[in-house]
């Protein structure tokens, strides 16, 4: 138990530190690798919770493409970060006082939180209990069978995302000069070398 | 229920699936000179997609736990979309190789489209519906914007993509808050959770839900006050392109709508039906009256679809088998009048460039007669003039209007429809009595004129078709089918 509190403590301790430097760090590269950092570290409480599967996603998904997808646009668009940031003691105030009222409105929302107790007669429980099975192995389960047909669905949908991605951007262009290796070694040597028999100390 | 089963029941969604997979890799392989290829098999690909609705299961199963349904209603509408995905399509191969679309992406995503739809109306489940509409929408987004060179085409593809996206939103939100309240996202779950509350009233969440799927819905269906993107996507998108979304995603989202308003909330008649009532009343006013100023044909297209989703959603506002039957006939004779007018506006052409004015049109019975005959056949069926087919359309949804006494929609939507006939008849007017312009270019090409000739005799005869062939019958039973369960 102990362990799992020090866990759960470093965790979101680290992970709060994180998304104060994401917003504070001066250097933007930096940022986005504080944002990686807050990520990890979601990751670890989600572990935590015995959600392994949203861990599992989240480093692949967001570590792995959406933070690096970051890092890329901020270090290739030359923002002056100082610049957009100027004014920002200027709007605190302001910004504090939305993010409380937010705070406020959702200890109301959590308050007042009832679950229908009726919804839980309809609703279908399809997953096994979680002590007998893995929660990626139950997903997968329900994914494969039970929801085959919604799950080749969305990938059609993915699909059409990419083709439409590829016919909207990709362009022919006619004056690139590509390396085309079947022809290069399906030249006959005549047509590219030409052996000249050079006479000692003279010139061609 | 067995995979195989499945499978089985699902065989022209599927078929179109591979089919539009395949086409794509063959494009890859061959190139954009495999364009014209590619899209006549893609209309091979519908036609046998729709003999597989034909030979498909009678009366109503399930498939893939219950998210998945065909009945008689899904497969009347899946017919009638596939024919106008088709139709379309073959407009489209002159116009593509002489406006320069070479893109064989185009078929395919056609396809995609299609099976959107498809999986739209046979939908049994709020996230199936969700990602047939997805489906479907992206598939346009990518269509209205396939001629990225042209700044309107790219500008209605981003406008359509932003508000369709809006709308997603909208309606997802929606089906969550149903989702939560209901605790069940299938269909036939919401059915018996209703029907068992509907003595106490549904709980305050379900509405608000129901009404923000509805305002999703109705954007899809471009009903007022969600019709602002219509014109300029009409507009800008390449004409084949807009006589397809005139067309088929109509079909399916009204099909899908009436689907989601009688099976999961049904018993919640009587809270959505003044919504309906509001769109329809809106959308038949605001088409009417917004179509008199216009000067671009494709935008007065737009409008005259505004309104008409408006009398078809009379049809769903009355809420009963009759109304049903008339949503269904009415799409029918839609489908008709629009890709003949359509096809229509594919031969206004001068000196090969495409025109869109309407006075363009002036004189056109002395210049090219046979179209201006066409083109007032289409004219005088929109504007409801007995005995052509749109005449049959908006009787038999005012009918059903009466049946469920509502009379106030029906006396307005009868005062809208004269309205909507001084524009359509202008258009007859500038045809036969204005002095004549330039001709358009001759001739119109094969695939223009077999389908002018074949929709406007469609049209002129509608009411011998109807005794000739059992289609009053046919959705009839379609209808019935929705109340059944």
């Amino acid at each position: 138990m102990i362990i799992q509190a020090f866990a759960f403590y470093l965790f979101a301790l680290t992970a709060i530190a994180a998304g104060v430097m994401v917003i504070s760090a001066r250097n933007p590269v930096h940022s986005v690798l504080f944002l990686i950092l807050a990520f990890f570290n979601a990751a670890g409480l989600f572990i935590l919770l015995g959600a392994e599967f949203i861990a599992m996603i989240l480093v692949i998904v967001y570590v792995g493409a959406v933070a690096v997808l970051f890092l890329f646009v901020v270090m290739m668009l030359d923002i002056n970060f100082a610049e957009l940031r100027e004014g920002f003691l200027q709007y605190l105030p302001i910004g504090a006082l939305v993010g409380i009222i937010l705070v406020a409105e959702l200890m109301l929302i959590f308050g007042s939180w009832v679950i229908n107790p009726e919804a839980a007669q309809i609703i279908a429980a399809p997953s096994a209990a979680p002590a007998e099975i893995t929660n990626t192995h139950a997903l997968g389960r329900l994914i494969y069978t039970e929801y085959i047909y919604l799950f080749q669905a969305a990938g059609l949908v993915l699909l059409v995302a990419m083709i439409g991605a590829i016919v909207l951007t990709l362009r022919k262009r006619p004056n690139v000069r590509r390396q085309r290796i079947s022809e290069q070694i399906s030249r006959p040597v005549e047509d590219v070398i030409e052996i000249k028999d050079v006479p000692t100390g003279s010139g061609i | 229920m067995n995979l195989t089963a499945d499978l089985m029941i699902a065989s022209p969604e599927l078929f179109v699936a591979i089919a539009a997979m395949f086409l794509l890799i063959f494009g890859v392989f061959q190139g954009n000179q495999s364009t014209r290829l590619v899209s006549w098999l893609g209309v091979g690909v519908m036609f046998i997609a729709a003999i597989l609705v034909l030979a498909g299961p009678v009366g109503r199963v399930v498939a893939f736990n219950d998210l998945f349904v065909v009945d008689g209603f899904a497969n009347f509408a899946k017919i009638l979309l596939l024919l106008g995905a088709a139709l379309t399509l073959i407009l489209a191969v002159p116009f593509n190789a002489r406006e320069g679309i070479p893109q064989f992406e185009y078929p395919v995503l056609i396809l995609f489209a299609v099976l959107g739809m498809m999986m739209m109306v046979s939908a049994n489940d709020l996230i199936s519906l969700y990602l047939g509409i997805e489906l479907q929408s992206l598939s346009l987004y990518v269509l209205a914007a396939i001629r990225r060179d042209a700044v309107r085409s790219t500008e209605a593809g981003l406008k359509y993509f932003v508000l369709g996206a809006l709308s997603s939103g909208i309606l997802l939100y929606g089906m969550t808050l149903v989702y939560g309240f209901a605790g069940s996202t299938g269909f036939d779950d919401l059915a018996a959770v209703f029907a068992e509350s509907a003595g106490d009233g549904a709980p305050i969440g379900v509405i608000v839900g129901l009404v923000f799927i509805i305002a999703g819905l109705a954007f899809k269906v471009s009903a007022v006050p969600f019709h602002m993107w219509t014109p300029d996507v009409y507009e800008g998108a390449p004409t084949p392109i807009t006589a397809f979304f005139a067309v088929a995603p109509k079909i399916a989202a009204m099909a899908l709508f009436v689907r989601v308003m009688l099976e999961p909330f049904g018993d919640l008649f009587d809270q959505w039906q003044q919504v309906i009532w509001f769109i329809s009343l809106a959308s038949m006013i605001l088409g009417s009256f917004a179509a008199i100023n216009q000067t671009n044909i494709k935008r007065l297209m737009a409008y005259s679809s505004i309104s008409n989703m408006g009398f078809v959603l009379v049809g769903l506002a009355a809420g009963n088998e009759t109304g049903v039957q008339g949503v269904l006939l009415y799409l029918t004779i839609y489908l008709f009048m629009n890709v003949g007018t359509f096809a229509c506006i594919l031969a206004m052409r001068r000196q090969g460039r495409m025109v869109e004015d309407i006075d363009q049109l002036a004189g056109l019975s002395r210049t090219n007669p046979k179209m201006a005959l066409a083109l007032a056949i289409f004219m005088f069926s929109m504007a409801g003039i007995p005995p052509l087919a749109g005449f049959f359309g908006k009787l038999y949804v005012f009918l059903a209007a009466i049946e469920a006494e509502l009379y106030t929609l029906a006396v307005i939507g009868l005062l809208t429809s004269v309205v909507g006939a001084f524009y359509y008849l202008r258009i007859v007017k500038l045809m036969y009595f204005d002095d004549p312009l330039d001709a358009f270019d001759q001739p119109v090409g094969r695939e223009i004129s077999t389908i002018v000739f074949g929709t406007s005799v469609v049209t002129a005869l509608f009411a011998i078709i109807i005794l000739v062939f059992p289609l009053l019958d046919s959705a009839a039973n379609a209808a019935a089918t929705l109340f059944a369960v």
